[in-house]
């Protein structure tokens, strides 16, 4: 084998094009080990393609992947046994039971009989499925087919999860279960990628990417991100939103106006040094009143931020 | 309205067939449909070997119903020759041949025919009437031929429907099987799941087969057991050989319907294919129309279809007591149909999503 790289995943320059359209581009990614690593983005940003093209089940318009040592695609077949992948629509079967899709996977895996019979009965139990056990997985709730679905992903203990958009069909208690699941996992050793497009998923990750159209724009720890997005935050609190918005939008200086409530977060670029008095100025010649204040950067600012028209801002790592 | 032809334009297995089935089957019909039989395979037992027997054998030649394969010396080696399927027609010409012309109480020689199919029997009563020898201004023509027909001497025929349905059902309902079987596990996500694992094609393709043999098997049982208790068709070989030969028969259809599974994009395109597949399985392989009357062209499209094989060997098993040994060209061929189609559908196969 080659030696342990610190990272789980490398990317270089890794692209995807699907005729015209650019899918992936350019992409470089360190995943490191035993971390959750997550890939924030829109529909569309490239989140599916890359975990497919880190998978092998996708072949790269250019660039090259190392994945547990494995080099994608070309020898993805020796990666297969390493890694664990849930897509983003329920790819079990509806009209097994649950032990049933649990024992084909076992079996897909070459489990020896009692080896088999242990693993189900601890994945069961781990994954809340006891009650579950002989119900059709097609018949399920959106969060007991994602816990399935996780069981079978796990069940031969991959050093590699990729989790493409897992918690798109659950309820939020079934998604604050299943990130649990996800640290706990992470302690264990397990590297894990996962996609997402909530903003408090990605902010409990490791580390993350934010990807745009392709592009990676952002990457790494929440925090880094957070403290780095080259954007002031201004909170107005207004009595009329949305006429205030329609004022500050119009500002030149003012790059997103998002409405939270009752509540609008401005960002500004750094590069004006008063970004109060813009807001407030602003406001007083259109004869609104309204509280102004300066705040921390969320990440979903960190996202409005970066994903914003290509306005001259520098990737942040 | 609009939106349902847009969809069917960018169907193009959709859109193929819609032109390919009229055009394809019309061609078939055409060519199989052809009760004006000709160049039935035959053989001959001269017995006589005088002049007037060899001018005779000539006679019936010239009138191109029969295509003399092959010249034996006994009867009995005409009988085999049937029983397997290599003729469907014998001529045997006793020794006493020229006396036998002109005496009108006896018919002159005997025309061994394989009575499983009635199209035949009907033409070999036709050549019956045939005159022989030189008094040709007889003014009441007789039989100077006599038919004997084997294997099916009431001319039922359920006994010569029987064993050729049982290659069309299994033809539909093995293909069936298969061919949505990779196909719907792609639609349903499946597939990009089983991919990911170390599964290897080659177990996927054998899991996807091996189950659906016993169930095929299963329902020969249940055509072969309707087809003796409501229609009393014999089963003049054993089980045994019924089954195996049944078994490579099934085993072509699966790989097929697997190779159409990995062409096919969606189930709708796999169940067009196959059906588009089964016509031909029904025309061109002797099940409704003599395979000899067919036109050469049509022939050999029907020597691809393993339909074709099967139907003589469930005539010769069932109807004639034709050991596999007799019949082995026929297994052989259907072996070969699944390797290839196995081969194609694994090569075809592919773990990755582009």
């Amino acid at each position: 084998m080659v030696t342990q790289s610190e990272f789980a995943i490398e990317a270089r320059n890794l692209t995807k094009q699907f005729g015209e359209l650019t899918a992936v581009n350019h992409l470089d990614l360190d995943v490191p080990r035993a971390r959750i690593y997550g890939f924030l983005g829109p529909n569309g940003s490239g989140k599916s393609t890359t975990i497919r093209m880190l998978c092998g089940l996708l072949t790269p318009s250019e660039g090259r992947a190392n994945v547990l040592g494995v080099d994608v695609p070309g020898d993805a077949n020796k990666l297969k046994p390493k890694i664990g992948y849930m897509t983003q629509k329920f790819s079990l079967y509806g009209d097994l039971t649950v032990r049933e899709n649990l024992d084909f996977i076992a079996d897909v895996y070459m489990y020896s009989r009692t080896e088999k019979y242990s693993r189900i009965a601890e994945l069961l139990d781990k994954y809340d499925l006891i009650n579950q056990e002989h119900q059709f997985a097609g018949t399920m709730s959106g969060g007991q087919k994602q816990r399935l679905a996780l069981a079978c992903a796990v069940l031969h203990k991959p050093e590699l999860l990729l989790l493409d958009e897992p918690t798109s069909a659950v309820d939020p208690k079934s998604r604050r279960d299943f990130w649990a699941r996800l640290f706990e996992l992470a302690d264990q050793g397990t590297t894990i990628l996962v996609s997402t497009h909530y903003m408090d998923e990605a902010e409990r990750c490791h580390r993350l990417a934010i990807l745009d159209h392709g592009v990676k724009v952002a990457d790494g720890s929440p925090k880094d991100l957070q403290a780095a997005t080259g954007m002031s935050i201004v909170e107005v609190l207004a009595d009329d939103p949305y006429t205030a918005q329609v004022v500050i939008e119009k500002e030149p200086e003012v790059v997103s106006v998002t409405q939270l409530g009752i509540r609008l977060r401005v960002l500004i670029p750094v590069k004006f040094t008063n970004p109060l008095k813009i807001i407030v100025d602003s406001l007083a010649r259109n004869g609104i009143t309204a509280s102004t204040e300066i705040v921390a950067a969320s990440l979903e600012d960190v996202f409005v931020a970066v994903t914003q028209e290509n306005n001259a801002m520098e990737p942040v790592n | 309205m609009r939106k349902e032809l847009r969809q069917l334009r960018r169907d193009r297995i959709t859109f193929a067939m819609i032109v390919g089935i009229p055009i394809g089957q019309i061609l078939l019909f055409g060519y199989a449909i052809n009760t004006d039989v000709r160049n039935l395979k035959s053989a001959v037992a001269n017995q006589a070997n005088t002049h007037l027997s060899r001018q005779f054998i000539a006679e019936l030649s010239e009138t191109q119903v029969l295509d003399f394969r092959y010249a034996v010396d006994t009867p009995q080696e005409l009988e085999k020759l049937l029983r397997s399927g290599r003729i469907s027609v014998g001529v045997h010409i006793p020794v006493d041949f020229d006396r036998r012309t002109i005496d009108a109480r006896r018919a002159a020689a005997h025309l061994l025919v394989d009575g499983a199919d009635p199209t035949i029997v009907g033409i070999a009563n036709q050549l019956a009437m045939m005159p022989v020898g030189f008094d040709t201004t007889r003014s009441n023509p007789m039989r100077s031929l006599e038919v004997r027909p084997y294997y099916n001497p009431e001319r039922r025929t359920a006994v010569n429907i029987v064993p050729g349905l049982i290659g069309i059902i299994l033809t539909l309902t093995m293909m069936l099987f298969t061919a949505v079987a990779i196909v719907r596990e792609r639609e349903r996500g499946n597939l990009e799941l089983l991919i990911n694992t170390p599964v290897s094609t080659a177990q996927l393709m054998i899991g996807k087969i091996v189950p659906y043999i016993a169930i095929g098997l299963l329902q020969l049982a249940l055509i072969v057991g309707v087809g003796r208790l409501l229609f009393d068709v014999p089963l003049q070989g054993t089980m045994a050989e019924l089954y195996i030969a049944s078994s490579v028969f099934i085993a072509a259809n699966l790989a097929l319907g697997l190779f159409i599974s990995t062409v096919a994009q969606t189930q709708f395109q796999a169940i067009q294919v196959t059906i588009f597949f089964l016509l031909p399985s029904i025309l061109l392989s002797g099940f409704m129309f003599p395979f000899d009357g067919m036109p050469v062209f049509a022939q050999y499209l029907g020597e691809i279809l393993p339909n074709t094989h099967f139907i003589r060997l469930t005539r010769g098993i069932m109807l004639r007591d034709a050991s596999l040994i007799e019949l082995g060209n026929e297994l052989l061929v259907l072996a070969v149909i699944t390797i290839i189609a196995m081969t194609g559908a694994t090569l075809r196969f592919s773990r990755r999503l582009d």
